[in-house]
């Protein structure tokens, strides 16, 4: 009996092929970089503010302001600059803050953590709550539940993150006393544990020291909570949606034929193939968060690198502002590209 | 037919809400299926497809059944709690339906899919269910049953989707089986080795059958009665064997707009649709 | 004519004419978006913005650049009827004035990323080849930064000021609807239709601005409109940053930021303009959302 397999004649093909996509994925995302590159330099370039003044001040002497003006390149021809741009950029070296005088990579290290301790956070309260939500949502189509999640989630987009943090502040902050304020830690807790990862309340767990570990979370709550609810949002969105395709599907029907209850129907037969886009979807909500945490960052003093980006534009440190822009601007193409790879990961028709 | 019939239908409807007053599907048939092939003929919208579905109440929202009576082996369908008629579909009432590349489900190997079917309605381990699982794949003819195991529905071809479909839906060996249009997604020379696989399974274990299909000549040459439905009624019954001497216009139109190789003509017939045929009474 | 006699007529399953045929959908269209109780809802929200823009000097009780330091910090009450901030000025009147920039900036940002997506999605669909793939790159890139993170840097460079971000939020926003139009075109590329006004002898620059943008334009104004919402949020968080009007402008995201250091005792200077920007993005939402069910009602 001949069986004609749609995907291929034989491994060999099927190897080949992972290979070409993958090599097809690569050239786009180093396309993708260049792009990046490209604009964080010609934004660069084009401020009004002269890097070298910026470090010298206007009554540097003419020589002096010529030599820095040589060290940093600025005199030779822009395609020259864009290309020592690059070769630094890809070695991690994002010039210094005009501020500080550390290099900005380094500057970004001790801040990123704390944007993805909070982004994590967010996203599995988003996950947890928002997946189940949808699902809900999807099941009791038209009654109650679903327009309920739908009103919720309409809200949480609809929403400014920004507001939504201070309102929360002012109720269970200042008037219900519930959360710990503004900041990640108290000061007495700041130098307690060894930073390993970054993340705070890995570093304190694993140092056994407790009460670090309540004040963290004390403090991580709130924001935490408030990007999560718009992670919750855009998530139980996504997954009613996906599920109401499914739950049409004829596959849908034959297993009611075969008698399965109406649970093991939904949570086992389309949630199982919604699950395929729904991970893409989840990598790039975490992305969307990175967003959100720009703000929300500011509201409560989070010291991630939302907060060292919009510190940096007002200290006119631009090369901060825009080393950090790259990094994020790599860090939600990354997620992108890994979202890519999940749903050709999950989805067996892909493989 | 000497016992009792195992579905009596009377007077079903089935209809939607529509923007100008409920669209009737179905409308206020009756026929009965004993342990023998009974065809449902008709063209597209004539509500055959709906009528399979409404037996099991499957209907899809915002769809509404009604029936004088639905009764299957004694049990009123339209009555029963949603667990009852749970435990009537796949165990006493199956459906095998058109195309496997929509009907099984896309990210779990078929293999488990027809496993799962039987732990539906049997206590069994997985491993039992598996090689019931493996038992029935070999019954529809498939030649390596434990490599097809794993496989997932887009690594096999339409034949063999349809062959584990079979299997799927009559693992749990109910006495009735609807099979709404079984063959109409597959060539023309896999159609009738999984019809006869068909066959030869109802017969085996003296099932009721219930085949819908559009295909005239090959519903006439399998069952051993037909019905001709057209607008949501039926139009006439009667024996294959005296499908010939069929009465209803439409069913001769129908039959003489049948190329045929032993009796070419220049033209072929063509099907007047007499709009009095939807107000034809109940049938 | 009765009214039951036009509504006949609109309803008419076989029109006589274009015109009855174009009326007949536009009707049905208002119908199906009016039987969502949520997008009326919408609707209205949208038109009040509209409305209190037009009629700020009107709606507003005092000037909203009016400090009286006298009666800062007040609580809301008859005089004002949503308090004053810390210079005395009255919110009111600067959350009415605020919806004039609210809605400048929505409608500049529309107008200008609806014919720039449509005009390089349109392009890249159509003439496909390396247009397509330099065109597609150049959106990539684009999308490739958070809206908002991209904004702060076009702004950090041009400068703080309503224009400027304006203009740095539609840089931001134009890659979605090129992607969406290009995806159009692509479709419609091959019909024959096409094939046969080019066998017309039609130009390129006719078929694309005769028959395949006006093809694009529903989903994109869907699509926008929807976006809208997203849009008023960015508009304000830029405000937030300091980085939207310059003082003593009234806009809602800087008013929520003036309002932070207020926030325990005078919670009002900030939550109020906060759940002006919460209803108006809100209210694009609702709209957007009955938009889609009914022009695109598979994408549900």
């Amino acid at each position: 009996m001949n069986v004609a397999t749609p995907a291929g004649t034989g491994r060999g093909s099927s190897l080949g092929l992972f290979v070409f996509r993958i090599g097809r994925l690569a050239v786009t995302v180093a396309l993708t970089f260049l792009g990046l590159l490209f604009v964080t330099f010609v934004i660069g370039r084009v401020i009004p503010i002269d890097p070298a003044l910026a470090i010298l001040g206007d009554r540097a002497l003419p020589h002096v302001y010529e030599r820095v003006r040589h060290e940093l390149g600025l005199d030779l021809p822009l395609y020259h600059q864009f290309w020592i741009y690059l070769v630094k950029a890809v070695r991690g070296d994002l010039g210094s803050s005009v501020l500080t005088g550390r290099p900005v990579i380094d500057d970004i290290r001790q801040f990123f953590p704390a944007t993805v301790e909070l982004a994590t956070f967010a996203t599995v309260l988003g996950v947890a709550l928002g997946v189940p939500m949808g699902v809900w949502a999807a099941a009791a189509r038209g009654r109650w539940l679903d327009h309920l999640v739908r009103v919720l989630a309409l809200i949480g987009y609809s929403v400014p993150v920004f507001w939504l943090g201070l309102v929360g502040l002012l109720v269970f902050y200042a008037r219900l006393d519930l959360v710990a304020g503004p900041g990640r830690l108290d000061v007495a807790y700041e130098y307690v544990v060894e930073p390993w990862s970054g993340l705070v309340l890995l570093d304190s767990l694993l140092a056994g020291e407790l009460g670090v570990f309540r004040n963290a979370l004390a403090h991580v709550v709130l924001p935490g909570a408030i990007l999560g609810y718009l992670s919750l949002a855009y998530i139980a969105r996504m997954t009613r949606s996906f599920m109401l395709a499914e739950l049409g599907q004829e596959y849908v029907v034959a297993a009611r034929v075969k008698g399965l209850s109406e649970a093991r129907v939904i949570w086992r037969h389309a949630l199982g193939n919604v699950m395929v886009p729904l991970v893409t979807v989840i990598a790039l909500s975490y992305a969307y968060l990175l967003e959100g945490a720009v703000l929300t960052e500011t509201v409560f003093a989070w010291p991630g690198l939302g907060l060292y980006i919009t510190q940096s534009l007002f200290n006119a440190d631009m090369t901060a502002v825009l080393g950090g822009t790259l990094v994020v601007g790599v860090a939600f193409v990354g997620l992108n590209l890994l979202s890519d790879v999940l749903y050709t990961f999950f989805d067996p028709r892909a493989r | 037919m000497t016992q009792r019939p195992l579905l009596t239908v009377d007077d079903l409807w089935v209809r939607f809400p529509g923007r100008n007053g409920p669209v009737e599907a179905v409308r206020g048939i009756g026929f009965e299926v004993g342990r023998e092939k009974v065809g449902i003929v008709g063209e597209s919208g004539s509500g055959k497809t709906l009528t399979g579905r409404a037996i099991l109440r499957l209907v899809p929202r915002p769809g509404q059944v009604t029936a004088r009576r639905l009764e299957f082996d004694g049990i009123d369908l339209l009555g029963i709690s949603e667990r009852g008629i749970r435990r009537i579909r796949g165990r006493r009432i199956s459906m095998v339906m058109q195309d496997p590349k929509f009907s099984l489900n896309p990210v779990m190997p078929v293999g488990k899919q027809i496993a799962e079917a039987y732990r539906a309605h049997f206590p069994a381990s997985e491993r039992e269910a598996r090689e019931r699982a493996l038992d029935m794949l070999a019954a529809v003819r498939i030649r390596d049953p434990r490599r097809v195991y794993d496989l997932h529905p887009h690594e096999v071809s339409g034949g063999m989707g349809q062959r584990v479909m079979i299997a799927m839906m009559l693992i749990p060996e109910p006495d009735l089986l609807i099979a709404d249009e079984p063959t109409s997604a597959l060539d023309v020379t896999v159609q009738l080795k999984v019809l006869a696989i068909l066959d030869d399974l109802v017969t085996q274990r003296g099932m009721g059958l219930i085949l819908i299909s559009h295909d005239l000549p090959l519903v006439a040459s399998f069952c051993d009665r037909l019905l001709i439905m057209y607008g949501g009624r039926i139009l006439e019954t009667c024996r294959a064997a005296e499908l010939q001497a069929a009465r209803h216009p439409y069913t001769r139109g129908l039959l003489e707009s049948l190329p045929r190789i032993d009796r070419p003509v220049r033209e072929l017939a063509t099907l007047e649709r007499d709009p009095a045929w939807r107000d034809a009474p109940p049938g | 004519m009765t009214i039951a006699r036009v509504r006949a007529w609109l309803l008419a399953e076989a029109p006589a004419s274009r015109a009855q045929a174009r009326l007949s959908r536009t009707y049905l269209g208002f119908a199906a978006l009016a039987r969502n109780p949520l997008t009326v809802v919408g609707l209205v929200i949208v038109t009040a913005l509209v409305l209190v823009a037009a009629l700020a000097p009107w709606l507003a009780t005092h000037s909203p650049y009016d400090q009286d330091l006298d009666r800062r910090l007040r609580p809301p009450d008859d005089a004002h009827r949503f308090g004053t901030d810390q210079l005395g000025r009255d919110i009111l009147s600067r959350v009415v004035y605020g919806a004039r920039v609210t809605l400048a900036i929505v409608v500049l940002v529309a107008v200008i990323v609806g014919p720039i997506g449509l005009a390089v999605g349109t392009v890249a669909g159509y003439f496909g080849g390396w247009v397509d793939a330099v065109l597609m790159r150049v959106t990539d890139t684009f999308m490739a930064f958070p809206r908002l993170i991209l904004a702060l840097a076009f702004v950090a460079v041009l400068g703080p000021g309503i224009v400027n971000a304006t203009l740095a939020i539609a840089i931001t926003a134009w890659p979605p609807y090129a992607r969406i139009a290009r995806a159009e075109t692509l479709t419609e590329r091959g019909s024959d239709f096409i094939a046969a006004i080019r066998l017309q002898g039609a130009s390129p620059l006719r078929v694309l601005c005769g028959h395949i943008v006006p093809l694009c334009v529903s989903s994109l104004i869907v699509r926008i409109t929807l976006d809208m919402a997203g849009v008023i949020l960015v508009a304000a968080g830029l405000g937030f940053l300091g980085l939207g009007a310059r003082p003593p402008q009234p806009e809602w995201g800087a008013m929520v930021s003036e309002g932070r250091q207020f926030l325990l005792d005078q919670w009002w200077i900030a939550t109020i303009p906060g759940a002006a920007i919460f209803l108006v993005s809100l209210g694009f939402n609702l709209l957007g959302d009955g938009l889609r069910d009914v022009l695109d009602p598979k994408a549900r």
